[in-house]
């Protein structure tokens, strides 16, 4: 994206609270959790942009005091051929924020594994279960306080 | 070849009922390929013209587990994979045998993390471990053999006191 075209996404998003950086050449958008979904709507169905594209959202643990969760989205407009990032900070001790499987379909999976490996939930998802760790598993993997190997007698086995 | 000509005068030899169910129970183990992952793509190669593992007779690998003798876990099994293939297990009839194929079988191999089991010994009993990531189809033909000579000597009795074999 160029210069006049942030510019233009900065004037369209003027009423929301966004810092605006640059990630290694794509620009991202660090929006507040109240509203990602108006923004999310507005950069997919707005025609200079057009972001119809949920290329991956996932979490990050930052294991800080404050504001220790992330979620990034990272968005791909096939009609313009662009790219962009939007970077969602989350709460320490209650990372809550709403889903975006309204605004793309495709955010389903993404979030069910950011909630299984972060333990981040999403607010309105219409399926917030485990994907890939067995459902009456207890623990977050991907969180930086969790041991490699497991916590012993976490996981089930069968009997031999 | 010698066969015929020994029989022809006697016509008959004798032996044990154990040595004769374990010498022909041994050149015929029909495996079930349990390929979970890229091991399996070493162990088709021993099904192969170039390893043939037709020469031991276990060429007919069987999907079904109620027609087959040895389960040959070959790729990492996870802790949610393993309630599967212990299934799977409880479905082969007696005798049954297990080759654990590759280290991640063995003992979790370079997956040493949360969700893979450290070693399918854990929940399984295996017969054979044959090392390697993963190993070459000689070396499963080596297992293989490992296990023929395991069931030649056998020690444990074949028939029960109840007059069914094992």
């Amino acid at each position: 994206m160029n210069e006049e075209k942030i510019n233009l996404l900065k004037d369209k998003l003027k009423s929301f609270e966004i810092e605006y950086a640059d990630a290694t050449g794509t620009p991202q958008l660090v929006v507040k959790k109240e509203n990602v979904v108006s923004v999310g709507e507005i950069l997919k169905s707005d025609e200079d942009f057009k972001f119809d594209m949920l290329i991956d959202e996932f979490g990050v643990d930052k294991f800080t005091k404050n504001e220790r969760f992330e979620v990034i989205v990272s968005l791909w407009s096939e009609k313009h051929k662009d790219r962009i990032f939007l970077k969602i900070k989350l709460d320490t001790k209650n990372p809550v924020m709403p889903t975006l499987t309204g605004v793309w379909k495709s955010a389903n999976f993404n979030e069910r594994e950011t909630y299984d490996m972060f333990g981040i939930i999403f607010e309105g998802h219409p399926d917030m279960r485990r994907i890939y760790m067995p459902e009456n598993f207890e623990y977050h993997p991907l969180r930086k306080d969790f041991p490699l190997m497991g916590i012993p007698s976490s996981l089930d086995l069968p009997k031999k | 070849m010698g066969l015929e000509e020994k029989l022809s005068g006697d016509g008959f030899i004798t032996t044990r009922v154990k040595d004769l169910i374990e010498y022909v129970r041994k050149n015929s183990i029909w495996p079930m390929p349990m390929g979970i992952s890229c091991c399996a793509i070493e162990m088709m190669a021993a099904a192969g013209p170039r390893s043939d593992i037709s020469r031991f007779g276990s060429e007919v690998f069987r999907f079904s587990p109620r027609q087959s003798d040895v389960m040959l876990v070959a790729g990492t099994v996870t802790y949610k994979m393993a309630w599967v293939v212990k299934k799977i297990y409880d479905q082969m009839p007696d005798p049954k045998y297990v080759i654990a194929m590759g280290v991640c079988t063995c003992s979790g191999g370079m997956y040493r993390s949360y969700p893979v089991v450290q070693g399918i010994d854990q929940f399984l009993p295996v017969d054979i471990h044959v090392g390697g990531c993963p190993p070459r189809p000689d070396n499963l033909l080596n297992g293989l053999m490992a296990l023929q000579e395991k069931i030649l000597s056998s020690k444990k009795s074949l028939v029960k006191t109840d007059g069914l074999t094992q």
